[in-house]
């Protein structure tokens, strides 16, 4: 999915930043294209938006280098970097209207004043704000004051926007409708994204590529699917999305399949590249995969006790608890056919062939997952 | 009966009204207080205006308390206001009309010991022309002195507020310091510090720079003090923390990540500064002017006590026209005088440099 060919836009090398010492980032390496939409995702304190202030230029790297379309950048002030920020509050100058605001790049590249206006106005039409120029920033709502950031930044054409957590301070509703925003801005001026952000659901819906981050190291690079489906690393598994994590034995590794028993007592087949007989290793299994109370299928079924039913509107969230005591989640549409079975009720859960995915490593290696924290956070 | 229920519905109309009682109340009870103030009544009828104020104000707290909630929200914002009308009703409407009256009156002989009122606007002619040279040098010595706070308080609020880090408190308390002694008392240390055996002047010579100072209006004669700059200084020095104060409120609320937005599209230090650091200074600047600028232009005690006969300000015409020459009536005009002046400039200076959408 590495998009565009040729030079990649920016390049990080060996990047290690660290503040006394503390280790903010420890040997990141990236390259992202032209045209992604690239996010950096990760609980707070990981790194990510270090890495992004080291991208912009307003933080020097202790180690590394880092490129823009080719050129080394390590040392150039921000206001010689190609790049354009969008910050977390926006930071919109409160004293100019919405047109000298988006205007104050190209004005500072001094341009010819034409020039200038109709590049400002066009980028007004592109954020839909043409009708809000002359209006200061402290008259508009939160998600326009957002586009006026993003119009600021995207005027100056630069090589790679930055964006800094750009829908934190938005509510809900407008965070989703701001994220297909964006996604289309992004689509009409073909600039690549940047993107730091602690909210998974975010980074799912509307990047190209992921990285994940954690204590300043880049745990995996990959498409939504990939890190989804195949993490990399039981902190990626946990930490995107929600995933039942079942700590086991491997039995035998044919190929690509991998039979692994589980602590619960369960054998079950799965799948996982590089693994060897007799290796501590996690099963995942992402709730909505699992169908519960059907036929058990061999190799790809556990049993366990039903603890609770929660209902979420769309769908049920159904808790079990394994012999050995570990809860697994299962999600079930609520309006499934299948007889959803009630606290108290023993349940036999399968999942289909690719639903599984083995991980190194003890469940416990996710550490402390924050991210049910930040979802609560973000919602707030 | 009948009449019982009639004046009922009468207090409940008055009650109904509570808002227009509340405004009537704090206009009339201002307008006696200005009336017994400046002297339009005065011996038994004073007293009766007084009992009279009195029993109003007892009245409307009477209102207040058996009135329902309704009766007490429309008067609250009146009771609110009435303090602060009544105390500038005492202390400010009723000494300028009595200085306005004073100022239009005139003493029939010399021996007379009251100024009677007598559309006399021959004082204003004489304020404005005997003492021209005295309002002169005060607008030239406070705009000067407002400039010279401003270049010494500008830097020293911007390092404080951007670079003060965890000592921003204490470097504030250091501007604030000085003024837990009084005016007076350090406006007497100057004296000693600029006196010709003192430390600065002897400083001076040692470098050899009297004549370089001499030659630039500074010293005289080789003394500081009982020169203009010995004014200007003594102005500059008592009144910079009233320009440091508001500029540095002003910068504190800009936030340091306006500067990062800057330097990323594009801008220079100094551009930003220029473009953004500066303009959301404005506030500061426009309010530590006007505090320096207006209580300088009307100040005494610094040419009291650094300068000579040469440097008077207006502040000391005023005085010494009061107290000393006993010639009310002018003293009274130059005060109005003044007030007016200061009043235009300001108008002006807000009309140019007005920031109403930011303050």
């Amino acid at each position: 999915m590495q998009g565009g060919a040729g030079v990649p836009v920016i390049t990080l090398e060996n990047i290690r930043k660290q503040y006394g010492t503390f280790v903010a980032v420890d040997g990141a390496n990236l390259s992202i294209g032209q045209g992604e939409f690239f996010a950096m995702l990760g609980p707070s304190g990981c790194g990510k938006t270090t890495t992004l202030k080291m991208i912009a230029g307003f933080e020097q790297p202790t180690e590394g280098r880092i490129l823009l379309e080719g050129v080394d950048v390590s040392t150039v002030p921000p206001y010689k970097r190609n790049v354009n920020t969008v910050f977390q509050q926006y930071a919109l100058f409160p004293h100019m209207t919405v047109f000298d605001n988006v205007a104050f790049g190209p004005r500072s590249k001094k341009l010819d004043s034409s020039t200038i206006k109709s590049r400002v106005m066009e980028m007004l039409e592109v954020v839909r704000l043409a009708d809000f120029a002359q209006r200061r920033p402290a008259q508009l709502s939160g998600g326009q004051q957002q586009r006026v950031a993003l119009a600021r930044a995207l005027v100056n054409y630069p090589s790679a926007l930055l964006l800094d957590e750009p829908l934190a301070a938005l509510d809900l509703k407008l965070r989703e409708a701001m994220q297909l925003e964006l996604k289309r801005i992004q689509r009409e001026v073909g600039i690549t994204f940047v993107f730091v952000t602690h909210d998974q659901g975010e980074a799912l819906t509307m990047s190209d590529r992921i990285a994940v981050m954690n204590e300043g190291h880049i745990e995996m690079v990959g498409t939504p699917e990939e890190i989804y489906d195949r993490p990399s690393s039981v902190f990626v598994a946990s930490f995107i999305g929600s995933a039942n994590l079942l700590p086991g034995v491997v039995e035998s590794v044919s190929g690509a399949s991998v039979t692994v028993r589980l602590s619960c007592g369960a054998v079950v087949d799965s799948s996982g590249t590089d693994f060897a007989a007799g290796e501590s290793v996690t099963v995942m299994i992402r709730p909505e995969r699992i169908t519960p109370g059907g036929e058990s299928i061999a190799g790809r079924s556990i049993s366990g006790e039903v603890t609770d039913l929660v209902f979420q509107g769309p769908s049920v969230r159904l808790i079990a608890r394994l012999a050995d005591g570990t809860e697994v989640g299962a999600v079930v549409g609520s309006h499934t056919n299948l007889t959803i079975p009630r606290p108290g009720d023993s349940v036999s859960m399968s999942w289909d062939a690719k639903g599984s995915y083995v991980l190194k490593g003890h469940p416990e290696m996710a550490g402390s997952t924050t991210s049910n924290l930040d979802h609560v956070e973000a919602n707030l | 009966m009948n009449l019982v229920v009639d004046r009922r519905t009468r207090l409940a109309k008055f009650f109904d009204r509570a808002d227009i009682v509340g405004l009537g109340t704090m206009l009339l009870l201002a307008l006696g207080i200005v009336a017994v103030g400046a002297g339009w009544v005065d011996g038994d009828a004073a007293r009766v205006v007084i009992i009279a104020l009195v029993v109003v104000l007892v009245g409307i707290i009477a209102m207040a308390v058996m009135g329902n909630g309704e009766v007490r929200r429309k008067l609250a914002p009146y009771g609110l206001l009435k303090p602060g009308i009544l105390w500038l009703a005492l202390f400010f409407l009723a000494p300028v009309w009595s200085l306005f009256v004073m100022s239009l009156s005139a003493k029939e002989s010399r021996f007379d010991f009251w100024p009677d009122f007598s559309w006399h606007w021959d004082n204003y002619r004489t304020a404005l022309t005997e003492f021209r040279p005295q309002f002169v040098r005060s607008f030239s010595y406070a705009g000067i002195a407002t400039l010279l706070t401003l270049i010494i308080g500008f830097p020293l609020a911007y390092v404080i507020a951007f670079r003060g880090g965890r000592y921003k408190t204490i470097l504030l308390g250091l501007v604030v310091v000085p003024f837990f002694t009084s005016y007076l008392i350090r406006t007497l240390a100057w004296q000693n510090l600029l006196a010709d055996s003192g430390p600065i002047v002897s400083i001076i010579d040692d470098l050899r720079l009297t004549g370089l100072f001499e030659s630039l209006n500074i010293m005289d004669n080789g003394k500081l003090m009982n020169t203009p700059a010995a004014v200007i200084g003594g102005l500059t020095y008592n009144f910079l923390p009233f320009m440091v104060l508001p500029i540095y409120v002003s910068m504190e609320k800009i936030d340091v990540r306006l500067l990062d937005a800057a330097h990323d599209l594009y801008s220079t230090g100094r551009r930003a500064f220029r473009k953004v650091v500066l303009p959301l200074t404005f506030p500061g600047i426009f309010a530590g002017t006007l505090l320096t600028f207006i209580p300088a232009a009307g100040d005494f005690i610094n040419a009291a006590l650094l300068g000579s006969p040469n440097t008077t300000m207006i502040g000391n015409s005023i005085q010494d026209q009061f107290i000393r020459q006993n010639n009310w009536p002018v003293a009274g005009a130059m005060s109005l005088v003044l007030m007016a002046i200061i009043t235009v400039a300001v108008m002006i200076y807000t009309k140019f440099l007005g920031t109403e959408d930011l303050v």
